[in-house]
């Protein structure tokens, strides 16, 4: 960045290691989170927040979640919505039929089973690899979608398959107004981000790295695939099926099965590829880029002034997302972490070349 | 004599599946006439069902095997060519306007090697795999901002009323679809085309050798950019044959692409490196999918209180699943050993 690092000793070990060692990063870290807890509040329209910044965070979530999972792991998924249905369908139920369990408990036992449900479907990593399994996890997917559309249990017997949730209440505070909600997804968010972070960093973190690199050779320096893989899928879904809570009850509030299919899926995969695989940042970033560019995609032909029918609208729109993943990948495959990284290395010398 | 039994022992999935027939023809007979002819008739739709599964099947596998690239975008391409046909089917006679397809098939072939395959060179697959859904998502509105987004008919001529055989064996005879047949057989002459032209051509070796080994193949002097063009050309010609089977069946709408998300077990279950894999595999899909709509499908819709039956959504990728938890490389994939 533009600031300079001089001078900034590491006297014992705990200092060397901490998340952040540079104090200029760490006070813009202290600032960007106490700003988005109490400017953003003041600040943000309503629909700003329910249209961009509540769904830019839940689906942070998912892409943090699958990135663990594909990023760090290296094994590809194309499952990650039906994950987030059981968070969703879990969290319905659970309020449904035990209408006193707190919010917060009910957002760790969501996660908790869509953890089981991945583990039961990570099992196949254990033999199959690559694209295979890529297929393997579509079956996931499908399964799924399949078992909350047609089992009436699930939708509470709903004739339309569709559910709507009650109003959210956690430790004595009702989760209503956009602010609220923005709060409530803010600090999951910050928790879950920070977790995943620091989890990426320990033993588990690095044998998953491992297992990415190589599996094999992983397998010969002692790590076992089996705890390695597992752990991966069961953290990934863990994160999936929080964010499939939140998606339901905080952003979507009434939805029918449709809302967890296979183009959600992709769409989570697609934000960790443009954000970056095994980053962080990266998440943050792709969540960012897929839920701001239809919004500008909507917007461009009423402010060119070309009038387009629905139909055509979304056609140009589908054409142009396309094109961009393209391009985005073509520019660079590491995606926008890195681009991001690029850019601090060259700011930190900045104006010297060197 | 050895190396017949390594042949078989190469191909057991081959003699699996013919002896399952065997079995599956010889026990209903034995069980009565009337059960017999009901189960031929499932089989039978099943078969057919299976090798319009394996059309597509075969475009992921052609494109897999010369590029490694495990291509997202072939039911786009199916729904693509197919609306392209249909359009100019209305203005043109309809082999004139294949041909135009065709033209447009391969035009959209130079274009994906020359923006996306050729800075995409070396990449992970799963970048490729990517960049694929991109061209998908692409592909998907541009087709229908050119070509509408209404249903199209496209008439092959194709006799539509089912034909009834072997009335005099069982009770009420078996009931065939002639539109299936036909399709079944144009499966049959493109297997055969596609198997001769990597056998017997020049074009066809070198895609071969691309296939093997890319830097191999380089280095004796094969373009590999000419090649991956001729690939993804002949993956857009199998798309344009299923988009016609495909669309004189169903119309020629959206719903078209989502075929591929059927056929992508198929190609997994044959290996996605074997184009007899994908016609075998597009085979037992399409048998187990009937079967397991006809019984298993009934026998769940009764113990969960289900909303109708819908197991073909995912009876196939389960199928997949449990078999490559014991082949991982599909039927005929290449088997790979890792090396540290």
């Amino acid at each position: 960045m533009l600031y300079r690092e001089n001078g900034q000793f590491k006297t014992t070990y705990s200092a060397d290691q901490q998340l952040m060692p540079i104090a200029q990063d760490r006070w813009l870290m202290i600032a960007l989170v106490a700003s988005s807890f109490l400017a953003v509040p003041l600040l943000a329209s309503d629909y700003a927040l329910r249209a961009l910044i509540i769904p830019f965070l839940i689906l942070t979530i998912a892409a943090i979640g699958l990135n663990i999972l594909v990023g760090y792991c290296g094994q590809i998924s194309l499952g990650s919505a039906g994950f987030m249905g059981v968070g969703a369908y879990v969290a319905f139920n659970l309020t449904l039929r035990v209408p006193q369990l707190d919010f917060l408990v009910v957002l760790l036992l969501s996660g908790g089973s869509a953890a089981l449900i991945g583990i039961g479907f990570g099992i196949p990593s254990l033999r199959i690899k690559g694209l295979y399994l890529a297929v393997a996890t579509l079956a996931a997917q499908f399964f799924l979608d399949w078992v909350f559309a047609r089992i009436r249990w699930f939708t509470a017997d709903s004739s339309s398959g569709s559910v709507s949730t009650n109003p959210i209440e956690m430790l004595g505070w009702t989760v209503e107004r956009p602010v609220d909600k923005y709060l409530l997804v803010l600090g999951v968010v910050c928790l879950l981000t920070l977790a995943a972070k620091n989890l990426t960093r320990s033993y588990i973190g690095r044998a998953w790295m491992a297992t990415r690199d190589m599996d094999v050779a992983a397998e010969v320096i002692g790590v076992r695939p089996l705890t390695a893989k597992l752990s991966a899928f069961a953290v990934s879904s863990f994160y999936a099926g929080v964010a499939g809570a939140l998606w339901g009850f905080v952003y979507l509030g009434s939805w029918e099965p449709a809302a967890f299919g296979v183009s959600m899926s992709l769409n989570v995969l697609f934000m960790i590829i443009i954000g970056g695989l095994g980053s962080m940042v990266g998440s943050f970033f792709g969540a960012a880029f897929l839920v701001v560019l239809p919004l500008l995609l909507n917007q461009i032909p009423g402010m060119v002034g070309i009038d387009l029918s629905t139909a055509m609208k979304s056609h140009m729109e589908s054409m142009i997302f396309g094109g961009l993943i393209v391009l985005f990948l073509a520019i660079e495959p590491h995606g926008l972490a890195r681009l991001w990284a690029i850019g601090k290395e060259k700011l930190r010398i900045w104006p010297f070349p060197h | 004599m050895p190396l017949a039994i390594g042949r078989l022992r190469r191909h057991w999935p081959v003699v699996l599946l013919a002896m399952l027939l065997v079995v599956g023809l010889v026990a209903p007979l034995a069980g009565g006439a009337a059960t017999s002819g009901f189960f031929l008739e499932v089989l039978l739709g099943g078969l057919m069902a299976g090798v319009l599964y394996s059309l597509v099947a075969l475009g992921f596998v052609l494109i897999y095997k010369a590029s490694g690239v495990f291509n997202f975008a072939q039911g786009a391409m199916v729904l693509f060519a197919a609306l392209a046909t249909a359009r100019l089917a209305e203005q043109f006679p309809l082999p004139l306007a294949v041909v135009m397809a065709l033209g447009l098939m391969i035009g959209f072939a130079w274009l994906v090697e020359r923006l996306v395959l050729r800075p995409l060179v070396n990449q992970s697959a799963a970048t490729l795999l990517m960049a694929t859904l991109g061209i998908s998502i692409f592909l998907e509105g541009f087709g229908q901002a050119v070509w509408g987004n209404d249903i199209y008919r496209i008439d092959l001529g194709l006799p539509k009323d089912p034909m009834i055989v072997g009335a005099r064996l069982f009770d009420g005879g078996i009931l065939i679809s002639r539109e299936d047949l036909v399709a079944a057989s144009v499966v049959a002459a493109l297997v055969l085309a596609l198997s001769l032209f990597f056998q017997k051509t020049a074009t066809g070796r070198a895609l071969r050798a691309v296939a093997d080994d890319h830097l191999a193949a380089q280095s004796i002097g094969i373009p590999l950019n000419r090649i991956w063009v001729i690939v993804w050309s002949v993956a857009g010609f199998v798309a344009l044959v299923a988009g016609l089977v495909w669309g004189s069946k169903l119309g020629v709408q959206f719903s078209l692409s989502q075929v591929a998300l059927k056929a992508l077990p198929v190609a997994i279950l044959g290996g996605l490196t074997s184009i007899p894999g994908a016609i075998v595999g597009g085979l037992i899909v399409g048998v187990g999918e009937k079967f397991a709509d006809v019984f298993l499908g009934q026998a769940l819709a009764r113990w969960f209180n289900l909303e109708g039956g819908g197991i073909e959504q995912w009876f196939a990728y389960v199928l997949v699943l449990a078999f490559l938890l014991v082949r991982p490389e599909g039927l005929f994939g290449e088997r790979h050993i890792d090396r540290v």
